[in-house]
């Protein structure tokens, strides 16, 4: 059974169709690459999945539990992370405070804390600065580690790798790599060879569908197919 | 120049706003007694309208809810806090410093009991339909604020309705030539408590983390795991609380009140949110200072202009910076 | 619009067709001073009232400012009228100048918070009109302060001029209705809000009209496709505000008096946005609508009510609230329940039923 199962799902926003019947699912771990041109609807895919728009009609089944018109905040407690495409970072809060704030409990567990530093040695050294001022790379860090403060069983990433710089891209690439490994990653990628080095299944949405699905050294292989689902970008 | 305001900024930046105006004031005016009576009345005048802009702000800044009906709460807190006053009046009139204080704490926690259950009420009958939708918002906040005001026509008439004061507030204090009403100083102290205990519930607890990143970036927090409506519910009745005593306390001040006197204050608190910058509440206090010193500085150079002065501070304010001055950061 | 075809629509138009000959006619089938009264305010209030629909109905913003310029006009051509005393010049000068002043503020107005947040105007322009209510009860040297002024109007309109005479030099009447100044006045009012509403019925239907559509619908979109939209915005504010003006100048004529209630104070400003929301947001005619029914129910409900409350008498709480002065209590739960139910108001509902695609 895979993780999540998304089924037709439609979404306007205002008075425009954005999505026009989504359907693909998520095996459990590893990464999941969705690729697709500007405006193709992979961020409102990502959103919907979320709660944050509502799909009607449509289904999204994330762990045998009908999830489509629950509250953002439910779906979140249900194992579910979200680092959207503008990072989420409270500026005016410490990078600390940021981290904290995704936990249940409020309090952090040493070991998992440990690990975030370990994978992001930035976020320790700047720990009590406004996160404000983190570069970009340290934000897209500190937005990734808020989204793993707490076990979740799947992470939502609505490309990360955006105006980064090459270096930090190749980092950002070991920590999802490292993540994948106990948890599964849903990740909304424009950057070809980021999502080809790290996806093991891989969907095209264009258009508000998904227009291909498969694996992702099968799709790689396939320069036709990139050519026809991913113009020149490739 | 650029050194001039980096320099400024390190001292403070706009916080020195409330210090600039008392010193030119100061020039001004001449008479040190009088600057020091007219600075005093103004930081209490500020302090009351901090209590009654607060929540505006914080509303505003959590759920993008602006409620032009917010004034009803400054009027519903004064009307009851003067009936509970009048009530016991037995206790205030008693020759006892505990009675008096205990019938002045029984009138303000009317007004606060009040001010959150109305809010309350007005969070999920009222606003709660119409999130998202600033037109029917304004438009439906408007039609709450008539039927509250008509409310209290019905209930207490339109005659104005004389408000008690516990003896050990009347009176001024006398030091050298400068005298200082012991009421207005209350306020001040009682408006600054509230602040500080704001400050620290926003900057020293789980909540108050909450709410600050809640301001800046709602659907992260839902995003996260929180039902930031829920969280608002709680922060528009400690809003409207904290309005409602707001008006109790400007009750007490000015000893005569109208059902009208929401809606005359309504006008100075948009200013104060306004100039404050929406969604902070140190934005808030500022704008609030602001408001009280220049009402009572203009009030006593040029008495005509004392409205008007506001307005023109507002004006010059948003032509220097279009979101007010600390606002909350988005 | 798609609407213009269904059978609500015609309704809503003949409705207002019909409101328009009543007015039109309306010295004529109602002869007391109470009810030509009511027909001019009624009169006055369409244009004062479509006026604010263009802002709030087709561009989606509140003002809390339009009784301000209202203000402007009627003091304009009031302060005026006392000064130089009756006579043309000084009503059109006065209008000119409560124009100019009205177009000063507005400008200033939207240019200044148009830019940053809609919620902004709507609290900005609340502060603005309160200002100028405060200044105009204050200044009372110019105003009259809270007594306001009484003038004379143009002499056309003196209750003694004879518009048409008959053989013998008296007045001449038809219908028992004289042909005095008063009916010159009544018509004059009458042909002015005509005049106004119909412009502004003109300027919907244009394409300008059709770009604050577009804006109204989808504001990101339309600045996409490269409208300016704070331009858009204050350029219609201007125009609102200075129907408004007229509007204010022409009902300072009409009464020969002009005081912070009957033209700046914050009651006409909620009677107004009463009228648009009862009457339908964006439909022009639902501004006709409106004002009408809030009018008609001023002047006779109230009397109804008083009736009412006094038959109450010993029930707790009920006659306070059936009090004739309560009655705003009352529009304003009704308010509160169309915003929620009926945004688009009566004409807005109506238009979409009996849809004929």
């Amino acid at each position: 059974m895979s993780l999540l199962s998304v089924q037709d799902m439609k979404t306007d926003i205002g008075q425009y169709a954005v999505l026009h019947g989504v359907s693909f699912e998520v095996p459990e771990g590893g990464v999941f690459v969705l690729l697709g041109r500007n405006g193709a609807g992979k961020t409102t895919t990502l959103r919907s999945i979320m709660g944050l728009w509502t799909p009607s009609p449509g289904s999204v089944v994330f762990n045998g539990q009908d999830i489509t018109r629950m509250h953002t905040a439910d779906i979140a407690r249900k194992g579910i992370a979200y680092v959207p495409e503008n990072m989420g970072i409270f500026g005016t809060l410490t990078v600390d405070e940021n981290l904290i704030l995704a936990t249940e409990s409020g309090r952090f567990d040493k070991a998992r804390l440990a690990r975030i530093h370990e994978l992001f040695p930035a976020l320790e050294r700047f720990r009590d600065k406004q996160a404000w001022s983190l570069s970009g790379g340290q934000k897209q860090m500190l937005s990734v580690a808020r989204a793993i403060i707490e076990p979740r069983a799947l992470i939502l990433i609505d490309e990360p790798t955006k105006g980064l710089a090459p270096s930090i891209v190749g980092a950002m690439a070991e920590a999802f790599r490292e993540i994948a490994q106990t948890t599964t990653i849903l990740l909304v990628e424009q950057n070809f060879n980021f999502a080809r080095s790290l996806g093991r299944d891989m969907a095209v949405i264009d258009d508000g569908r998904v227009v291909h699905a498969g694996s992702m050294e099968a799709f790689a292989a396939d320069t036709a197919l990139q050519d026809k689902h991913l113009g020149l970008s490739a | 120049m650029s050194t001039l305001t980096t320099t400024l900024g390190r001292i403070g930046g706009v916080n020195l706003l409330p210090f600039a105006v008392a010193a030119v004031a100061f020039l001004l005016i001449g008479a040190p007694s009088s600057w020091v009576t007219l600075t005093i009345a103004g930081l209490a005048m500020g302090m009351m309208l901090f209590l009654m802009a607060s929540g505006l702000s914080l509303v505003f800044g959590l759920m993008d809810v602006l409620n032009f009906g917010h004034s009803a709460f400054v009027s519903f807190g004064a009307f009851v806090s003067a009936t509970v006053l009048a009530g016991l009046g037995g206790w205030l009139a008693a020759d006892s410093w505990a009675l008096n204080a205990l019938a002045l704490a029984a009138a303000y926690l009317a007004a606060i009991s009040f001010g959150l259950v109305a809010g309350w009420f007005f969070e999920t009958v009222i606003i709660r339909p119409v999130y998202r939708d600033h037109l029917r918002q304004i438009l439906i906040t408007i039609g709450a604020m008539i039927v509250a005001e008509q409310t209290i026509l019905a209930f207490w008439g339109g005659t104005p309705f004389s408000v008690g004061r516990p003896h050990f507030l009347e009176g001024s204090w006398i030091i050298g030539d400068v005298s200082i009403e012991i009421y207005r100083a209350f306020a001040f102290a009682l408006g600054a408590a509230v602040f500080v205990m704001l400050y620290l519930v926003l900057n020293r607890t789980r909540i108050g983390l909450l709410i600050r990143a809640g301001v800046e970036n709602r659907e992260m927090v839902e995003a996260l795991g929180f039902r930031v409506d829920r969280l608002f519910i709680g922060v528009f009745m400690l809003g409207s609380a904290l309005a409602a005593l707001g008006g109790a306390m400007w009750a007490g001040y000015e000893t005569l009140i109208t059902p009208h006197l929401g809606s005359e204050l309504m006008i100075v608190v948009f200013i104060v949110v306004i100039i404050g910058g929406l969604g902070s509440i140190e934005g808030t206090l500022l704008g609030a200072i602001l408001v009280g010193l220049m009402a009572n500085y203009v009030g006593f150079l040029a008495p005509k202009l004392a409205l008007a002065s506001n307005m023109i501070l507002m004006v010059a304010i948003l032509l220097w910076r279009p979101n007010g001055l600390r606002p909350a950061v988005k | 619009m798609s609407n213009k075809s269904t059978t609500g629509a015609l309704a809503i138009k003949g409705i207002v067709a019909l409101i328009g000959a009543l007015l039109l006619f309306a010295p004529f089938l109602f002869q007391d001073v109470r009810s030509l009264e009511v027909a001019a305010r009624i009169c006055i209030f369409i244009v004062l009232v479509a006026s604010f629909d263009l802002l709030i109905g087709y561009t989606g913003i509140v003002s809390f400012a339009h009784t301000m310029f209202f203000g402007f006009g009627a003091y304009g051509a009031a302060i005026l009228l006392k000064e130089m005393g009756p006579g043309w010049t000084p009503v059109i000068l006065g209008g000119l100048a409560g124009v100019a002043v009205s177009l000063v503020f507005a400008v200033a107005i939207g240019l200044l918070s148009l830019r940053v947040k809609a919620i902004f105007f709507a609290m900005i322009t609340l502060a603005a009109a309160s200002v100028v209510l405060v200044l105009a009860s204050q200044l009372s040297q110019f105003t009259g302060g809270e007594d306001g002024i009484t003038y004379r109007a143009p002499d056309l309109f003196k209750p003694a001029t004879k518009i048409f005479t008959d053989a013998d030099g008296k007045v001449l009447s038809l219908w028992g209705v004289k042909f005095n100044g008063k009916l010159a006045a009544y018509y004059f009012v009458f042909a002015c809000s005509l005049v106004l509403f119909l412009l502004m019925l003109r300027f919907v239907a244009s394409p300008l009209g059709t770009v604050l559509k577009a804006i109204r619908e989808n504001e990101a979109r339309a600045e996409a496709i490269g409208y300016k939209v704070v331009a858009y915005r204050t350029f219609i504010f201007c125009l609102s505000a200075t129907i408004a003006s007229l509007a204010g100048t022409v009902y300072a004529v009409w009464l020969k008096y002009t005081g912070p209630d009957t033209s700046l104070s914050f009651a006409i400003m909620i009677d107004i946005l009463l009228m648009v929301v009862i009457g339908g947001m964006g439909t022009m005619w639902g501004a006709v609508i409106g004002a009408v029914l809030m009018v008609v129910a001023q002047y006779y409900l109230r009397d109804l009510m008083g009736v009412a409350s006094e038959a109450l008498t010993g029930v707790p709480l009920l006659p306070e609230l059936l009090a004739p002065d309560r009655w705003l209590f009352w529009l304003g739960l009704i308010f509160i329940l169309l915003v929620y139910f009926f945004p688009k108001g009566i004409a807005g509902t109506a238009m979409e039923k009996g849809a004929r695609a």
